[in-house]
């Protein structure tokens, strides 16, 4: 046994999840009809590890023909699925909620070599948050009319659903589930970066003896979206993005008969009071802002500090953030990993700029970078405003704008002062301002003593330009029903 | 020669094991043909005490646990009980029962566990409320469970009708005291297995054998036990219960139907019925 | 010694703490940094025997397997201190002559500390004059739950005084305290009256050291820090029985103080079981077998 020098600071070693028991292709073709076919383009484009640069798999881009066969299968799908007995159709969503299960670690390990996420956060949260929306809304299918009394209940038809890289197989069982539960058949299109963890989702579709084109699954960039957008045969858009795409998407459908529900970006707001408990908020901002590398649509971007704490909360949160550990995203003791792809990367860097310029002062926590990957530290912008432009416009990064405030009608006002409505945080440990806040907030979900919390049975959505619609809990079937 | 079939003991089933009645009675289950099929327990009030202690030793712990986690657990019960479903057909026509009407009874047991599986986390929503009172103060209702039920189970249905009761009680965070059908006890027991083997923690579930007529007057009248369900329509057996109940005001339910069969026989008011409703409230102004 | 301004006391939200917690349990600890942990964590236990049946035969056989805890693995460190009653400090301060282990003594009535004030200062002075090095104390729990927060700072004090040159551990018995609040304002009480460690229990009653607990505490010593420059020390004991248990309290250690209080110094593990499992866990990094305790000495 080597002596040990236990005057030496004590480090982690790094502790990798191990990659050895996955299964991935070289190349994946898309999902449609309950097989996996090329798709008529004949073109794959690469889907990249954002920490190693390296190529993972090649993934099919769908063009114009292959959207038009997804949707005649969903449709031609939709004739028996929506007829066929609710409790057998939950059996279905069971059957794969449990598959998932069975498959956690496979799963966790793929999404983080995808997209960039710690594995510690995948294996957590989006890989059991995912299981278990397939578990919830499975339930749901054959409870309908308690959900809704006194309705007569149609499912819509063929749902055409796009999502983002931020949260790549918890968006899809966001999407999927309550849609089939309630007997509507799915056309998906992943986020181009993160097409991986989908299409192991369509593995398990087939293994668990879905009917043929109830989900179908293609994988492609902006041109496959918009194919999926404009398709006439589609009863139903559900798009999770940027604001922008979605008011793209919403001009895109004016005049159609098509149903829509958008989940767009956010610029929360997360604010400490002075009776609040503070080591366990400072811990509310890290989780508000870091987690995911700050790659979240509700994440708490606009930090309000009450003066008279404010300087002790700022120490307090640099002194945290120095414990933080960015790295490689398979290790365990990553807390920070990779930022999803080259272009986001310059996006954040292009704001951290814009912030520097307008004369925010700016602290980053030391850590080195890796010439290969993409990689962003933890930052903070003191001393800035409503007005400055890293307050105002979302960021999507691990980038937090501290501003101070000294009375309660204030706060709300600045809280509110942004186009966005999607979330919102309040820590104080007196009930009344508890109440007060959630109330005059305008977000659709608000956080109090707590923030990034999700669960399956409880509704998520934004207030003005942040979206339309819920997702999760009841009120999240109402998107995928036709009241008769 | 013919193998020599080894033949099963049916012992009660308390507190996640399985214990002879502590009277050492026991009384005979015969088929069509006269021939013995089990000797069961012939409980007394003295297990049926037992049991009820260990129904409350682990109800608050049960109550505590996340929907999901109850759900989940049910979700097992159904896995489990598919698995054994030829088990359970031939126990089921052994008192007399066709293939089919067996294999019915079976499949739908199965869907009913699921089906209340998936009420675990969603009749919450259903049942509770935010209720807008005129002073300055956020109100919500909200169910919470009543704590320990004792059950006398369908006599028709002895699987089906069982379980169709032991899955809403505990969906919703109750524990119980159940007190088999006395057509075809073998079957409860054989399903107190199935619950032993789910992650079902113990003494949440608890299964007796025995004679209604001697042990009525306990499962109605034992003062820690918050709410009686009694299936049947005897309406001697149900006035003993509504006065012996009195005792506690423990909750009475009357379930007279026998269709159990039937869609009918489940909904998310069979949960409702275990539960109580509590009202809060707090200031909404600073 | 001035009694600490409860008012301005951060309030402690339970749920925060416990998510706090659980990513320090996430922490995966390997390899050479399994080793350099489970090193640490030797050389911070007091090795602890409290028993009714104490008896200085059986107290100096603990003393002996302080000193020599499984030879046949070479380069360990020692463990920090032994933990005795009163009565039985002289059996192992003449077992440890010539080592550097402590002998730490309880005292002031322990467990339950419902004693008078001049018995439980002449039981810490006997204590001390058997020649303990550390005195371990307990709080006043009654009277801290009753609000006599005053009473319980000039009791803590009183027997600081009694110390002399022993240093002092006060257990708050975290057990007993009901919330984390609790928890908080009796460290600060604790802190400011005189303590050079505080301790989160007498390993007497369930529920003994948790890791939120230990988490609040310390804060409190952080808190402290700030605002003095002065580093109290801390000690979490009972319920600490695995090797793997010890190291997430490293962690959490090390990632809210910091390198500074990564020793003996600052920190203690009170254990009887913790030493045998940590002796088994570096055995298994030298053999790459899973080890059976048949093979390490039970005293």
């Amino acid at each position: 046994m080597s002596n040990i020098d236990l005057n030496k600071i004590w480090n982690y070693t790094t502790a990798n999840e191990s990659k050895d028991h996955i299964l991935l292709k070289e190349k994946y073709d898309l999902f449609i009809n309950g097989k996996f076919v090329k798709s008529n383009s004949r073109k794959y484009f690469n889907s990249v590890n954002p920490a190693t640069d390296e190529i993972i798999a090649k993934i099919s881009e769908a063009n114009k023909e292959d959207i038009d066969l997804a949707v005649k299968a969903a449709n031609s799908a939709f004739k028996s699925w929506s007829k066929l007995k609710a409790k057998e159709r939950a059996k279905y969503i069971f059957r794969i909620a449990r598959m998932i299960q069975e498959r956690a670690k496979e799963f966790a390990v793929i999404e983080s070599m995808d997209g960039g996420k710690p594995i510690r956060e995948s294996r957590d949260i989006d890989i059991p948050l995912a299981a278990n929306h397939f578990f919830y809304y499975a339930g749901w299918a054959d409870k309908l009319e308690y959900a809704f009394p006194n309705t007569s209940l149609e499912p819509i038809g063929v749902a055409g659903q796009i999502i983002p890289w931020n949260f790549p197989l918890l968006m899809a069982a966001w999407k999927i589930a309550p849609a089939i539960a309630c007997g509507n058949t799915v056309v998906l299109k992943p986020a181009e970066t993160t097409s991986l963890t989908a299409l192991k989702l369509a593995e398990i579709i087939q293994e668990s003896g879905l009917p043929k084109g109830v989900v179908n699954i293609v994988t492609g960039g902006g041109k496959t979206g918009s194919e999926i957008v404009n398709h006439p045969n589609i009863d139903k858009i559900a798009f999770t993005g940027s604001t922008k795409v979605g008011k793209l998407i919403k001009r895109s459908i004016a005049g159609t008969h098509k149903k829509l529900t958008l989940e767009l970006g956010g610029k929360g707001a997360n604010i400490i009071f002075a009776d609040a408990a503070i080591d366990q908020a400072v811990e509310g901002i890290i989780n508000a802002i870091f987690f995911n590398q700050g790659h979240v649509c509700c994440a708490g971007s606009r930090l309000f500090v009450q003066e008279s704490i404010s300087e002790i909360v700022i120490e307090k949160l640099k002194e945290r953030m120095s414990s933080l550990i960015i790295g490689d995203p398979l290790d365990k003791n990553t807390d920070i990993g990779a930022i999803n792809s080259k272009e986001q990367l310059a996006t954040i860097k292009k704001y951290i700029n814009i912030g520097m310029e307008e004369g925010g002062e700016i602290y980053q926590k030391k850590c080195i970078i890796s010439e290969t990957g993409n990689w962003c530290p933890p930052t903070l912008f003191l001393n800035v405003s409503q007005s400055h432009t890293i307050v105002q416009e979302e960021i999507f990064g691990p980038v937090l704008a501290i501003q101070t405030f000294r009375t309660i009608d204030e706060v709300i006002e600045k809280a509110n002062n942004t186009p966005y409505g999607l979330s919102a945080g309040v820590w104080t440990e007196k009930g009344s301002k508890i109440f007060k806040l959630t109330k005059e907030l305008n977000a659709g979900v608000v956080w109090a003593n707590t923030y990034n919390k999700f669960d399956p049975t409880s509704p998520f959505g934004g207030v003005k330009e942040s979206g339309i619609g819920r997702e999760g809990g009841l009120h999240g079937l109402k998107a995928y029903l036709k009241f008769k | 020669m013919a193998r020599i079939n080894v033949l099963k003991t049916y012992k009660n089933f308390i507190g996640g094991k399985f214990p002879r009645t502590e009277s050492g009675r026991y009384f005979q289950i015969k088929n069509g043909n006269n021939e013995l099929l089990a000797n069961m327990c012939l409980s007394s009030r003295k297990d049926f005490r037992n049991a009820v202690v260990f129904a409350r030793k682990v109800q608050k712990s049960w109550q505590n646990k996340s929907s999901l986690n109850r759900g989940q657990v049910l979700y097992r019960v159904a896995e489990m009980l598919e698995g054994r479903k030829s088990q359970f057909i031939e126990e089921l026509m052994m008192t007399g029962l066709s293939k089919l009407h067996a294999k019915n009874e079976v499949e739908l047991s199965i869907d009913r566990l699921i089906y209340y599986a998936g009420w675990s986390d969603k009749f919450q929503q259903v049942f509770s409320s935010v209720n807008p009172v005129a002073s300055n103060h956020f109100n919500f209702s909200l169910l919470q469970s009543v704590g320990v039920v004792s059950v006398i189970s369908p006599n028709e249905y002895s699987l089906l009708g069982m379980i169709s009761v032991i899955a809403p009680i505990i969906v919703g965070g109750n524990t119980c005291v159940i007190l088999s059908s006395e057509k075809n006890p073998m079957v409860g027991i054989s399903f107190a297995e199935v619950l032993n083997t789910s992650d079902v923690p113990a003494g949440v579930v608890n299964i007796l054998t025995g004679k209604r007529k001697e042990l009525l007057s306990h499962f109605a009248s034992h003062k820690d036990v918050n709410a009686i369900i009694y299936c049947g329509d005897n309406n001697q057996e149900i006035k003993e219960i509504q006065h012996l109940s009195s005792e506690n005001l423990k909750r009475v339910k009357i379930y007279k139907h026998k269709n159990w069969d039937h869609n009918s026989s489940q909904s998310p008011f069979f949960i409702e019925t275990c539960q109580e409703l509590k009202t809060i409230w707090h200031p909404n102004k600073v | 010694m001035s009694f600490p301004n409860l008012l301005t006391v951060p309030k402690i939200d339970k749920i925060g703490v416990e998510e706090r917690v659980n990513r320090f349990c996430k922490r995966s600890i390997k390899n050479s940094s399994k080793t350099h942990g489970l090193h640490l964590a030797l050389s911070m236990i007091d090795l602890t025997t409290l028993d009714g049946k104490d008896t200085p035969e059986n107290v100096k056989r603990m003393c002996y397997k302080a000193n020599h805890l499984h030879d046949s693995l070479q380069g360990i460190p020692k463990v920090a201190a032994v933990c005795v009653y009163p009565t039985m400090v002289k059996y192992a301060k003449n077992e440890l002559k010539g080592t550097k282990i402590k002998v730490a003594s309880v005292a002031t009535g322990f467990p339950s500390g419902q004693s008078s004030l001049d018995v439980k200062l002449s039981d810490t002075k006997f204590a001390v004059n058997e020649g303990a090095d550390e005195i371990d104390m307990v709080i006043s729990r009654g009277k801290f739950l009753a609000g006599e927060y005053n009473f319980v700072f000039d009791e803590i004090a009183s027997i600081k005084e009694v110390c002399g040159k022993a240093h002092l551990k006060v257990i708050l018995e975290t057990g007993e305290l009901d919330t984390l609040d609790n928890v908080r304002k009796a460290s600060e009480i604790a802190i400011y009256a005189g303590a050079d460690f505080i301790k989160t229990s007498t390993g007497k009653i369930n529920p003994a050291s948790t890791m939120p607990v230990t988490y609040v505490m310390l804060n409190a010593i952080k808190d402290y820090y700030k605002k003095t420059g002065i580093k109290i020390g801390m000690k979490p004991a009972g319920g600490i029985s695995s090797a793997k248990i010890a190291l997430q309290y490293l962690v959490m250690l090390n990632e809210t103080l910091g390198h500074e209080w990564m020793n003996k110094d600052l920190f203690r593990f009170g254990a009887s079981s913790l030493a045998n499992d940590v002796l088994m866990q570096l055995q298994r990094q030298e053999s790459g077998y899973y080890e059976s305790i048949d093979y390490f000495s039970k005293d």
